[in-house]
C-alpha cells in the first residue's frame, strides 16, 4: 500500500514538472469542441442536438491521445525492468500508474467539460448526467486501453496500432455515454446507460490490470 | 543459508543460440562475475537469473542451501540493478531512493546514512537531472544497502563510476559477502577485491 502511494505521488510529482505534456490532452479537448460552433454555425438547436456526442468523442479521442506515452518512460528508464525483476507482480505497479493517469488527464476533462458543453447550448438538465457519464466512462476508457498501451510497449510507431487495439472497446462506452446524455435533452431518465457505463468500468478496473501487469511483464522479455 | 543452482540452462535469440547448456551454483559468500566480449550475452544471462527471461530448457532456483527447499517468489529474495538506473529526474535524490528502498524486501539500514556512504547527503533535496552519471550510479548503488536480499545481480555496476567510485562499490560487495550475500555481475572491470570467493565465468569460450 506504502508502495501505491508511493508511485501515485511520483506521477503527480513528475507531472507537475512536465506540465506542458500534461495540458495536451485537456487543450486538446478543449479546443476541438470550441472549434465546432465555428464550423457548424451557431444555431442554437443544431449545436444542443450533436453536443453529447461530439463532447464525447473529443473526451475518447484526448483520453485515447493521453495514453500513448503511458509506459513509456518507465520503460526507457529501466524503472519496469527493475520493478519485474524486484517484485513478485506488477498490480500495484498497474493500479498506481492507472490511478495517476485518470486523475491527471481524466479527472480535469471531467471537469471542464460542463462548461464546454453548456457552450454548445446543451441544455442545462443534462450537464450533470455528461459529468457522471465522463466520470465512469473515462475510467472504463483509461483501464481497457491501458491494456493496448501494455502491449504496444516497446513497439515503435504504435500509435496507429493502439487505436486500432483500443478503438472496438471504446466503442459501447462512447455509444452508452453519449446515449446518456442524449436521452436527458429528451426528458428521459438516463439510469439504464449510466448503470451500464458504471458496470463496465467496474469490470475494467477490476480486471484490467492483471491483464496490464502480464503484457507489460511480456514487453520486457 | 541460500543457494543458487543454474542447470542446464539453454536461450536463443532467433536462431542464434546465445546460451547453450549452461549449470553453475552460486554458494552464500560467492561472487561470480560474467565476462566475455560486448554482445555476447552476459546481460541476457542475468536477465535470465532474474527470471526477466524465460530459458527455453533448464532450471534456475533460488533454494535454502540446508533442506533445498526453493525460496519463492525469487524477486523477493534479489535485488537487480540493470544497467540502466531507473531514477526520476526530476525527483530529488532522496524521493528516489526511498522508492528503491520500498520496491525490494528493505531492511533496516537508514536512507540518510547510505546517501552519505555514497558521497550524496549534502545533495540529498537535489533532483536527479543535476546529477552526473556517475552520481546517478552510485545513487543506485546505494539502493543496494537498503535491502536485505540475499542475491544481487548487477549488470556493469562499476559504469561511469570513478575510481574512489569503484573502491567504493567493491567495499559494500566486499561486505555483502561477508555477510553471506551472493552477488552475481556482469562486469568489463577487473575486481582487484581480496576475496578467495570470487570466480569468473567467461561466456563465449567452452570453459
Amino acid at each position: 500500500m506504502i508502495l501505491f502511494w508511493r508511485v501515485l505521488k511520483q506521477q503527480l510529482d513528475l507531472a507537475y514538472e512536465h506540465k506542458t505534456a500534461w495540458l495536451n490532452p485537456l487543450l486538446f479537448f478543449a479546443l476541438v469542441t470550441l472549434l465546432f460552433p465555428l464550423a457548424l454555425g451557431a444555431s442554437t438547436s443544431n449545436l444542443a442536438a450533436v453536443a453529447p456526442g461530439l463532447v464525447w468523442i473529443t473526451a475518447l479521442l484526448a483520453t485515447l491521445l493521453s495514453l500513448e506515452t503511458l509506459f513509456r518512460d518507465d520503460v526507457a528508464d529501466g524503472t519496469l525492468e527493475l520493478w519485474c525483476a524486484n517484485q513478485p507482480s506488477l498490480l500495484v505497479y498497474a493500479y498506481a500508474k492507472l490511478s495517476a493517469h485518470w486523475l491527471l488527464y481524466c479527472l480535469p476533462l471531467v471537469l471542464i467539460s460542463p462548461l464546454l458543453a453548456y457552450s454548445l447550448h446543451l441544455p442545462m438538465v443534462a450537464l450533470a448526467v455528461l459529468m457522471l457519464s465522463l466520470l465512469l466512462g473515462s475510467i472504463a476508457l483509461v483501464w481497457l486501453g491501458a491494456i493496448g498501451v501494455a502491449i504496444t510497449t516497446g513497439l515503435k510507431y504504435n500509435s496507429f496500432l493502439l487505436a486500432l487495439l483500443v478503438l472496438p472497446f471504446y466503442v459501447p462506452v462512447l455509444i452508452f455515454g453519449a446515449s446518456a446524455v442524449e436521452i436527458t435533452t429528451q426528458g428521459l431518465s438516463a439510469a439504464g446507460p449510466l448503470y451500464l457505463l458504471a458496470a463496465l468500468a467496474v469490470l475494467a478496473v477490476t480486471l484490467a490490470p492483471f491483464a496490464v501487469a502480464k503484457a507489460l511483464k511480456l514487453s520486457t522479455s | 543459508m541460500p543457494r543458487l543452482v543454474v542447470e542446464g540452462v539453454s536461450y536463443s535469440r532467433g536462431s542464434q543460440l546465445i546460451i547453450d547448456n549452461l549449470s553453475f551454483g552460486l554458494a552464500a559468500g560467492e561472487l561470480l562475475s560474467i565476462t566475455g566480449q560486448n554482445g555476447i550475452g552476459k546481460t541476457t544471462l542475468l536477465k535470465l537469473i532474474a527470471g526477466l527471461l524465460i530459458p527455453e530448457q533448464g532450471a534456475i532456483q533460488l533454494c535454502h542451501a540446508d533442506n533445498g527447499q526453493i525460496l519463492t517468489p525469487q524477486s523477493n529474495h534479489q535485488a537487480w540493478l540493470g544497467h540502466r538506473n531507473a531514477l526520476k529526474d526530476t525527483w530529488t535524490a532522496l524521493e528516489n531512493l526511498l522508492l528503491l528502498r520500498q520496491l525490494r524486501s528493505a531492511n533496516e539500514f537508514d536512507p540518510l546514512k547510505a546517501l552519505s556512504m555514497v558521497g550524496l547527503f549534502k545533495q540529498r533535496h537535489q533532483p536527479v537531472q543535476t546529477f552526473s552519471q556517475g552520481m546517478k550510479r552510485r545513487l543506485a548503488l546505494a539502493s543496494l544497502l537498503l535491502t536485505n536480499a540475499p542475491l544481487w545481480l548487477l549488470d556493469e555496476p562499476q559504469n561511469s563510476l570513478d575510481k574512489e567510485g569503484i573502491a567504493l562499490f567493491e567495499q559494500m560487495l566486499a561486505r555483502h559477502l561477508e555477510a553471506d550475500g551472493m552477488a552475481l555481475m556482469a562486469s568489463h572491470h577487473a575486481l582487484s577485491l581480496s576475496t578467495p570467493n570470487c570466480r569468473y565465468l567467461t561466456l563465449g569460450s567452452s570453459s
